[in-house]
């Protein structure tokens, strides 16, 4: 028993903890997902978190132990970012067609889906953390987390609601766009990405190849456009 | 592999000391995802290995949110104390988003020949 538990101190202290049970509890959740079938729920990330985060509770173990091994897949999400260029660059033609329609779409709404959020939040009494952390609540994570921690917001509170956000438009999509009877798929697909990021992007690529590449295209746009207007919509709301 | 992820984590550092020597409003992996595309329309498009190495990253963008995402258990007291607001926030601006930019893009943008 004591051995076990020098062992588990030895493990706390090193990265290798907090890596290998982030790819492993990944790999179980793709597994999970892909038995659950069109569940929205069904989602490899959120199974990963509703896994992980229990299990760090009940062992006690400390958030920053965790990250120290964490922080290795947490940074290529800068990378990964970076690599947005190359589903923008893909569809540069198509893009260029309708450059006028996806910019107007896109500032319309990106700046509706922020600051109709932080407008609900603080209306029913939210605090001003909670608040600010929901501005860049549409954007993908390592975007949110920046424009977060730069207007006085938590990063990870960010975190959490671009997570949320992304499930619920991947939950309300295909409801919405029936209603205003909606069935261009570069209106979805950009709809998909301005609202709901990457998660909602991924589900709307198995629907249709146009939608996801406005979606993506969507992504790293909103995060540009995003990152240029909270702060300013933030200094309207005091 | 390892010549496209240098040329990702070199735009993302240089992303990071523009955005922080010219007090930019933007995070450096964004001015980094401008500055690869202003290096794929100079080069006109990506090799292989920078396909690949992109899009293998991209494919499995879902595992790099968690660690974030796993953040939540640090926050769980500012949840509970405003999980009304957020119920409703959340949903109903994510509503407003969807229509919003899926109506105008329908109104605005003509046929696409391609699709």
């Amino acid at each position: 028993m004591e051995k076990i538990f020098h062992l588990w101190v030895y493990l706390e202290t090193t990265p290798l903890l907090g890596l290998g049970v982030t790819l492993v509890v990944w790999q179980i959740a793709n597994q999970l997902a892909s038995r659950m079938g069109s569940n929205p729920l069904a989602n490899p990330m959120l199974l990963s978190v509703a896994i992980l985060a229990p299990l760090l509770l009940i062992t006690h173990t400390p958030y920053s132990a965790y990250f120290q091994g964490a922080q290795y897949v947490h940074f290529l999400l800068g990378p990964a970012t970076v690599a947005l260029a190359l589903p923008m660059y893909a569809n540069l033609r198509r893009i260029r067609r309708s450059a006028r329609a996806i910019i107007t779409a896109l500032l319309a709404g990106s700046v509706v889906a922020s600051a109709s959020a932080m407008l609900i939040a603080r209306a029913m009494g939210a605090s001003r953390v909670i608040v600010l952390s929901l501005a860049p609540k549409s954007v993908t994570t390592p975007i949110a987390m920046g424009i977060a921690e730069q207007i006085g917001g938590q990063p990870s509170l960010a975190a959490v609601f671009v997570l949320l956000t992304g499930l619920t438009a991947i939950t309300l999509l295909p409801m919405s766009m029936k209603l205003l009877k909606i069935h261009d798929m570069r209106a979805q697909g950009l709809a998909a990405g301005v609202a709901g990021h990457g998660l909602a992007t991924a589900r709307m690529l198995l629907v249709s190849e146009t939608a996801g590449a406005f979606g993506g295209l969507a992504i790293g746009l909103n995060g540009i456009v995003t990152a240029i207007l909270v702060p300013l919509m933030v200094t309207f709301l005091r | 592999m390892l010549n496209a992820l240098t040329l990702l984590v070199v735009c993302q550092f240089i992303g990071e000391v523009t955005a922080r020597f010219l007090n930019l409003p933007l995070p450096g992996p964004v001015i980094g995802l401008v500055l690869l595309l202003l290096w794929l329309l100079w080069r006109g498009g990506p090799d292989a290995e920078l396909e690949t190495t992109g899009n293998w990253l991209l494919r499995h963008f879902g595992l790099l949110f968690v660690p974030a995402g796993v953040g939540v258990i640090n926050q769980l007291d500012a949840l509970r104390e405003n999980w009304l607001a957020l119920l409703v926030a959340i949903p109903v601006s994510t509503f407003a988003g969807l229509i919003t930019t899926a109506w105008v893009m329908q109104r605005l943008s003509g046929s696409d020949e391609e699709s």
